[in-house]
């Protein structure tokens, strides 16, 4: 029995190395587990075992032949399906594309698996994922393993679940406001939203173009970083992407964080939950103790960022899915008569209710006599949020805030309410707004026994001092 | 701002998108519900503050340019593949102009 769920990156190249199993035989056991376990979560929307063990039998080969197979050889890796793999149906979790299957590999899925990752499957997410609880899905919500009462998360919570699960060592997210942080903080692993940029996002299905990230999951730091590693730096199919040099991760890893200093927004703590307010208050009496230095700060603009960043995503959301009108992208409706009614309808149908709200509101917010009271004025109070920040990176190393107001809640908790279920996203938009580089790390447990997580912000392009400071937190 | 059935319908037609009748029941109601939330930004004050469009940041002029190498294209028949309905290698629609 190999553990697939104890296991780390670097416990999958120690067991490779000293011929515990065989790449084939892990990949075997993770797709039986993934199997296993899906009727509890539906987190996966498909294995793709063929892609698996064709990958797993070519680390094989190079392990036999003295050949390096990548930092990620043999790796079990869960992809969201917002992500397009060639040849392996993406949904976005749309019944709009129920039958998509792309004709090529995202950037960071050929980046993975050149390093030797195995795809294992593709994760559930909340359709085009737009939501916070993945409940948004057209093939059903994800349960969070670690209480299936309640919600993984969202909009990547398919890829929260998988590695919380264990039935892959770590996963693609996408982050647009919180898409892989906030999942990460409700099942109690890590998450990296990284600058903006530092991914390319060739092969992401585009929801909000000045917001969408390729980012990880995994179960600690390390692992973390080296899969942003090896996805990171410049690709000549995205020109968003920085041509920065991506620098040796976890050699940062160092446990020194002595004098780093600290900043704690005022702003991020007045809807926090007792319990995450209480935790958040303990992971600065740990962080003080590693040496830091830890004062409040105030972040004023951040009263203003629900709104700000809900016209935003909306305005480019509507744009981006204007391309899914019947005749491209398989779906189309069989009321079809005219060429107006194909695209009307086709859309009616195909698309679900969040996404309908998020492209009527979009739309709104573009149309003639709004633009400027919505719209301009939202980009105008962006660029308070981002000066904000660079104001407070000035004296600071690191910003340290919840993820979340509370932990995860109940399925159906929230769904009849879209402003109460946006408020959720209250702490992790603000560093989306800016583009700067963002994580959850796991702080602690309620009284329930709900991972809550703690967010740490840094400065752009400032990735390895945040997985120093989340790996000294992580060891503490 | 509170959203009446009539503009519901009108940003639906924007939007390209049809809505059932209790669609638009509920549009009215929930996009009512989060505008009164945007209406907010009104309080703050942004006078003089250049709109963000895009997270910049310190690159080369020619950073994002890459060499001009010949790159074998998708191909029209790839390129299509996931079109609903298609004929010789193209996209096809219901017709457009009217006898």
């Amino acid at each position: 029995m190999i553990p697939v769920a104890q296991l780390t990156i670097s416990s999958v190249r120690e067991g490779l190395k000293n011929k515990e199993f065989t790449a084939v035989e892990l990949t075997r056991a993770a797709l039986d587990f993934a199997a296993a376990e899906n009727p509890k979560t539906n987190a996966y929307l498909l294995l793709c075992p063929e892609r698996a063990l064709a990958a797993a039998e070519n680390v094989d080969r190079q392990l036999a032949a003295g050949e390096d197979p990548g930092p990620l050889g043999g790796v079990p890796i869960g992809v969201k399906d917002v992500i397009l793999t060639k040849g392996v149906r993406t949904t976005c979790g749309s019944k709009m594309l129920e039958n998509y299957i792309p004709p090529y590999d995202a950037t960071a899925v050929e980046r993975i698996e050149a390093a030797g990752g195995i795809l294992i499957g593709k994760t559930n997410c909340d359709e085009f994922a737009m939501g916070s609880s993945n409940e948004n899905s057209a093939y059903g919500p994800v349960r969070n393993p670690v209480a299936p009462d309640r919600v993984p998360g969202g909009s990547s919570g398919g890829s929260a679940a998988v590695v919380a699960q264990g039935t892959a060592v770590v996963s693609l997210g996408s982050d647009t406001g919180g898409s892989v942080r906030q999942p990460a903080s409700f099942c109690g692993i890590v998450g990296v939203t990284p600058t903006y940029g530092r991914v390319s996002r060739y092969g992401l299905v585009a929801y909000a173009s000045s917001l969408d990230h390729v980012a990880p999951f995994a179960r600690n730091v390390r692992d973390a970083a080296t899969v942003l590693e090896v996805m990171a730096g410049r690709d000549p199919l995205d020109s968003t992407c920085a041509a920065a040099p991506v620098p040796n991760y976890a050699a940062h890893l160092t446990g020194e964080v002595r004098g780093m200093k600290l900043g704690i927004p005022v702003e991020y703590m007045k809807h926090a939950s007792g319990e995450t307010a209480a935790l958040i208050n303990r992971s600065v009496t740990e962080l003080e103790g590693l040496g830091c230095e830890v004062r409040e700060i105030s972040l004023p603009a951040t009263d203003y960022a629900i709104a700000t960043y809900y016209i935003i995503c909306c305005a480019e959301a509507s744009s981006n899915l204007a391309r899914y009108d019947g005749v491209r992208y398989t779906g189309r409706s069989a009321k079809s008569d005219t060429l107006s009614g194909m695209y009307q309808n086709t859309r009616g149908e195909g698309f679900g209710a969040e996404v309908k709200r998020r492209i009527m509101l979009g739309t709104y917010v573009l149309s003639h006599g709004y633009y400027d009271a919505y719209y301009v004025k939202a980009q105008k109070v962006r660029a308070l949020i981002s000066k904000d920040f660079t104001r407070a990176f000035e004296s600071l190393d690191a910003i340290i805030a919840p993820v979340s107001p509370f932990p995860a809640f109940r399925l159906g908790e929230k769904m009849s309410d879209p402003v109460e279920m946006y408020l959720s996203d209250i702490y992790t938009i603000t560093g989306s707004l800016a583009g700067i580089p963002c994580m959850s790390v796991p702080c602690g447990t309620t009284g329930e026994g709900l991972p809550v997580g703690l967010q740490i912000l840094c400065n752009h392009f400032d990735e390895q001092k945040m997985f120093r400071l989340a790996d000294a937190f992580e060891r503490r | 701002m509170k959203l009446t059935e009539t503009d519901v319908r009108y940003v639906a037609n924007l939007a390209n998108l049809t809505l059932t009748e209790e669609e638009i029941g509920r549009m009215v109601h929930d996009l009512g519900g989060i505008l009164e939330q945007m209406d907010r930004l009104a309080e703050i004050d942004t006078e003089g503050v250049a709109p963000m469009a895009q997270v910049l940041y310190e690159a080369s002029d020619t950073a994002t340019l890459r060499p001009d190498v010949e790159r074998a294209p998708l191909g029209s028949e790839l390129a299509v593949a996931n079109a609903p309905v298609t004929a010789g290698g193209y996209y096809k629609v219901p017709k457009v102009i009217e006898r």
